[in-house]
């Protein structure tokens, strides 16, 4: 007798197929529907919280993007300013005395009002009379028209952010200079405009003329800086780890080594950074160039490990159709395997170039939380970054301010949607199938 | 010593001076031989002792269950075990009586004189004429009329080219999975390599793309020494002028294929070709 004959010449295996699994079969579907609910609700949670983070800085932030602009006809009066010192003139009071005739408010001995209407007026506006006086003296016994912001706390009553119904010991201006503001908007001096400055300009102690443009110019540079030197080592180190690494007890400690360090909090790197970069190598601090060697650091494993799975990802059947052609190990890699792997390694590197660009806590060991009220001349020069930006503002004591770090934070996202962009296209364009 | 490989040398060195089924081609001289090979994956043994001579212009089928060593064996003859980390292998493998494990050989040299096909089809993802040039590239020919002509020229040989020639600069991996393993098949002579080792390379296909491959190969035997890995009994009968039973690492039996298939003389040999076990 064969084995199949012995086989099927065992006993019967009782059938439990009838009522068991009727009954069951219901439970299992409800069992699937359950999940598939406990899933939609995690989804929703998670968008909700989502919906508020970016409603909350977007309802905070989006008026940032608008300034109120004043233009005052200013009569440069021969008597107050000197044709032989023109700085020593004080404009800002010859601009508010303009604005106090237009408005006809009259002025007492101790120029308390002059004082009052001063505050409502940005300086910006004393430093352009000053500049074009100073470029044209024949202006001077004759009307100049400046336009320029009004001072931060103005143009928040204008965006209703200073309340009239707040008593007035509770509100930096006393209702005589909200007066003043409804009449110079009522005559049409003050036009309300997309703030263009907040994108030109950089940090000021001013918050009407503080803008991002240093922070951004400053964040660009060091994540220049932090690409040139992680995706170029990270990707040879994985292929070198990947493709050619003898498999032994060296290579898997270093394997290890690198995961652990992907999960290095990031202010160690700043500290190391700072014994390492600054105090032994003597690099500038707070440059961009210090914060992106100190961010490459950081960027480096995860770099290492996005190429390392990608590599892994390409079949191996294309290897060894190369190998067995004769290619050599290196033609293998560089002709097959790292085009097949490249979507896959760009992607890794711009999300971990994306991380770097928010990173703040290792930038702040490295002396970049200074005041820095230009825009970096160079990699060694001393420079702000976006998301110190927004830490610098946020601890300000003007209210003003506070606006300003949500439109920062803002830009900082725009920033970071842009460069997940450019990662999806990137990706979408370079993928082949095999 | 196990007592088959002491069997088989008794019988000295198995090559065929006349092919029974296509008696007016002859077989060539010995192309390849094993001697005592063993190979180890790490402290695991996938061959013990395994001696084989290989025939110039012929196809010799290696046949056995699965995970007896039959693509290991394989696969020692272009040194592709090489990739595999923890790889040993011991015992001398001469090509044309030079031996390919010399540490002078380079293996990029040896593998462009020993091809191979592989069980799935592999092109490369670029067009189906950088898929057959690539390998003219890599060992350096810069000709452009003389690699167009050696495309066409591989192509042809390995019947594709009424197929593609239209469309040369499409992607390989839009063929069919049958036009695909051809198209592999010509990358590999493109290269004029002398020995063809392929691994199972009909099992991924249908039977009608199977009978294209499978009328190829005869085609190609007149011109390379041929190795194909099968799990088909019938494949190796049509195909191969001699097969090699591979079980449990060892080689049992190697021969005629009209012989092994209608006299075999060890009893695993005839329980496996009868489909008693594997």
């Amino acid at each position: 007798m064969t084995d199949a004959a012995l086989r099927a010449a065992g006993p019967a295996i009782p059938s439990f197929l009838k009522g068991a699994v009727e009954a069951r079969l219901k439970a299992r579907h409800a069992q699937e529907r359950r999940f598939v609910l406990y899933g939609r609700m995690a989804i929703i949670i998670a968008l909700a919280f989502l919906a508020v983070l970016l409603g909350r800085i977007g309802l905070q932030g989006y008026t940032t993007f608008v300034d109120y602009r004043v233009t005052v006809p200013v009569y440069i009066d021969p008597a107050r300013v000197d044709r032989a010192d023109i700085a020593g003139a004080n404009f800002d009071m010859l601009v508010a005395q303009a604005v106090m005739k237009k408005l006809s408010i009259p002025d007492d001995d101790v120029g308390e009002n002059v004082g009052k209407v001063m505050e409502l007026m940005s300086n910006d506006l004393g430093f352009q009379l000053m500049a074009q006086v100073r470029a044209n003296p024949s202006l001077i016994g004759r009307h100049v028209n400046v336009t320029g912001p009004m001072k931060a706390d103005a143009a928040l009553y204008f965006k209703g952010q200073i309340k009239r119904s707040t008593p007035p010991e509770g509100r930096k201006l006393d209702d005589a200079q909200l007066d003043w503001l409804d009449r110079m908007k009522a005559s049409g001096a003050v036009v309300s405009g997309f703030n263009s400055g907040f994108f030109t300009r950089s940090d000021s102690t001013e918050p009407e003329q503080a803008g991002v443009l240093g922070a951004v110019v400053g964040s660009t540079m060091m994540l220049i800086v932090t690409a040139l030197l992680a995706v170029p080592i990270g990707v040879m180190a994985a292929i070198y780890l990947e493709e050619f690494a003898p498999k032994n007890r060296w290579t898997d400690l270093v394997e290890v080594n690198i995961n652990n360090l992907a999960a290095v909090p990031s202010i160690v790197y700043g500290l190391l950074g700072l014994a390492v970069f600054i105090n032994w190598l003597g690099v500038p601090r707070s440059s961009p160039l210090v914060g992106g060697l100190v961010l490459a650091l950081m960027a480096l494993p995860t770099v290492i490990i996005a190429t390392r799975s990608s590599l892994k990802a390409v079949p191996p059947s294309i290897r060894e159709a190369a190998l067995a052609l004769g290619a050599s190990k290196t033609q293998a890699v560089f002709h097959h395997v790292l085009p097949l792997a490249l979507p896959g390694v760009m992607t890794g590197a711009i999300l971990s170039m994306a991380h770097a660009l928010g990173e703040t806590a290792p930038l702040l060991m490295i002396g970049m939380i200074s005041f820095v009220p230009g825009v970096p001349g160079g990699f060694t020069q001393a420079a702000t970054v976006l998301p110190v930006q927004v830490f610098i503002w946020e601890n300000a004591s003007e209210r003003a301010f506070h606006e300003r770090t949500a439109g920062a934070i803002i830009v900082l996202l725009v920033f970071m949607i842009l460069m997940n962009l450019a990662a999806i296209i990137l990706r979408r364009r370079f993928e082949r199938r095999w | 010593m196990p007592s088959d490989a002491a069997e088989l040398h008794e019988d000295g060195p198995m090559h065929l001076a006349v092919d029974s089924k296509h008696a007016a081609a002859a077989v060539g001289s010995i192309k390849v031989s094993a001697k005592d090979v063993d190979v180890f994956y790490g402290e695991k043994q996938a061959l013990y002792d395994v001696s084989l001579d290989i025939a110039d212009k012929a196809v010799t089928a290696l046949i056995g269950p699965s995970g007896c060593g039959k693509s290991t064996f394989l696969r020692c003859m272009n040194r592709m075990n090489d990739t595999i980390p923890g790889c040993k292998i011991i015992g001398r493998i001469e090509l044309d009586g030079e031996d390919i494990n010399d540490k002078a050989l380079d293996p990029v040299l040896l593998r462009a004189r020993v091809g191979m096909v592989f069980q799935k089809p592999n092109p490369f993802p670029k067009t189906i004429f950088e898929n057959v040039a690539y390998g003219l590239r890599i060992h350096g020919l810069a000709n452009k009329t003389e690699m167009a002509d050696i495309v066409e020229a591989s192509l042809k040989r390995a019947g594709l080219w009424s197929e593609v020639a239209d469309r040369l600069h499409t992607g390989g991996s839009s063929l069919s999975g049958g036009q695909q393993q051809r198209l592999v098949i010509a990358r590999a002579i493109a290269v004029s390599p002398e020995v063809i080792l392929m691994d199972e390379p009909c099992s991924a296909l249908d039977p009608i793309a199977t009978a294209r491959i499978e009328e190829l190969i005869d085609e190609l035997r007149t011109q390379y020494c041929i190795v194909i890995v099968t799990h088909s009994m019938a494949q190796a009968a049509r195909v191969s002028q001699k097969t090699a039973f591979f079980h449990l690492g060892r080689l049992v039996e190697a021969g005629r294929t009209d012989e092994m298939f209608t006299n075999p003389r060890d009893t695993r040999t005839q329980d496996y070709i009868t489909g008693r076990f594997g």
